[in-house]
């Protein structure tokens, strides 16, 4: 199982330097952090045995994650002042 | 792999009766201190518990390291919105190359550090524990290698922020705040992986002194969900660095 992981992330990285060389626009972006979430999804269930975890692991784990969005969030809202004509003071 | 046995450790409310009733049920022989392993600490009623509260407390660790490299990722996106193509010009100076072979190392190391864990857990051989975890080390310094060469290649090229920063591109400003990032961020994440080795080198003395067997390998897993985290940001630093703004140009 260890081994099919470990080949999985092999894959993904050579898919993220593929895909890195192909003209996608915005895609480029989606498609490499797509790859990396996935890679590190596969880190965390298996190699760190969160998959096998107790439920109290999971939740704590799941909640370091969710208050990254959050501040991604925040941030989402810093870059997106201006779209709408009149809300930039 | 181990079981799922974790779920009956943590009893809730709803499967355990209230702790007056239990102090009623207890008889008199189970006041006596059992025969139990030497690594038991008193306050855990048995191994499983302990390295389940071990683990929680190490993730509880790890979610505020999440937000300690999540601020550099913010302020990446705050810059890089700034500035796209400035970040774009400024990437194309990184070797994708080392990049791309840092990142294969660093996934063997979590391989062989995976199998450290494991090998610990089936009572493997100290040889073989103490094996696994120096190659998880060698790899880990092989990076650092490549660093050192990264490193030095920016310093040569007068890459590094500050008075001797020499830009010949369109962005010098936005390249400045994109090799600023790149040592912060790579800068904590070695710093990270140097933590790490000297973890791994208590961890090496540890099993070489055949501390870890099937009933107690807390140390070593923890190590490992360390190392794995150091692992998962460079996964998202890869992509993020290197490989942004169309290297299909050239």
């Amino acid at each position: 199982m260890y081994y099919a992981v470990f080949a999985a992330l092999i894959v993904g990285t050579i898919l993220t330097v593929l895909a890195a060389k192909v003209d996608m626009g915005v895609l480029n972006n989606v498609v490499m952090l797509l790859i990396a979430c996935t890679k590190a999804t596969l880190v965390i269930l298996f190699f760190m045995h969160v998959r096998w975890a107790s439920r109290l692991t999971w939740i704590v784990a799941m909640a370091g994650f969710f208050w990254l969005l959050l501040l991604f969030a925040v941030v989402g809202d810093y870059m997106s002042r201006g779209w709408v004509p009149g809300t930039l003071r | 792999m181990p079981d799922a046995h974790h779920g009956e450790h943590f009893p809730g409310p709803i499967h355990q009766p209230p702790l007056v009733a239990n102090l009623e049920a207890i008889q008199p022989h189970e006041f006596v201190h059992l025969p139990h392993h030497p690594k038991l600490q008193h306050h855990f009623d048995d191994m499983a518990q302990q390295i389940d509260a071990s683990t929680l407390g190490m993730w509880v660790f790890l979610v505020t390291e999440i937000m300690f490299f999540g601020g550099l990722f913010a302020a990446y996106l705050v810059y890089r919105h700034a500035s796209p193509e400035g970040f774009a010009e400024a990437s194309h100076h990184l070797n994708v190359t080392w990049g791309a072979v840092n990142t294969i190392v660093l996934i063997v190391s979590s391989l062989t550090m995976a199998l450290a864990v494991r090998s610990a857990q089936i009572s493997a051989p100290p040889k073989t524990q103490v094996a696994w975890i120096a190659a998880t080390m060698v790899l880990g310094a092989a990076f650092l290698g490549v660093k050192a060469i990264e490193y030095t290649d920016k310093f040569t090229h007068h890459l590094v922020p500050g008075p001797n920063f020499h830009w010949t591109g369109k962005h010098p400003q936005a390249a400045e705040i994109f090799y600023s990032l790149y040592f912060c961020m790579t800068g904590l994440h070695a710093t990270h992986m140097v933590i790490g080795l000297g973890i791994m080198t208590v961890i090496g003395i540890m099993a070489w002194r055949r501390q870890f067997d099937a009933d107690y390998y807390t140390p070593v897993e923890i190590a490992g969900l360390y190392w794995h985290f150091v692992d998962i940001v460079w996964i998202f630093l890869f992509p993020l660095l290197y490989l942004i703004g169309g290297h299909f140009t050239e």
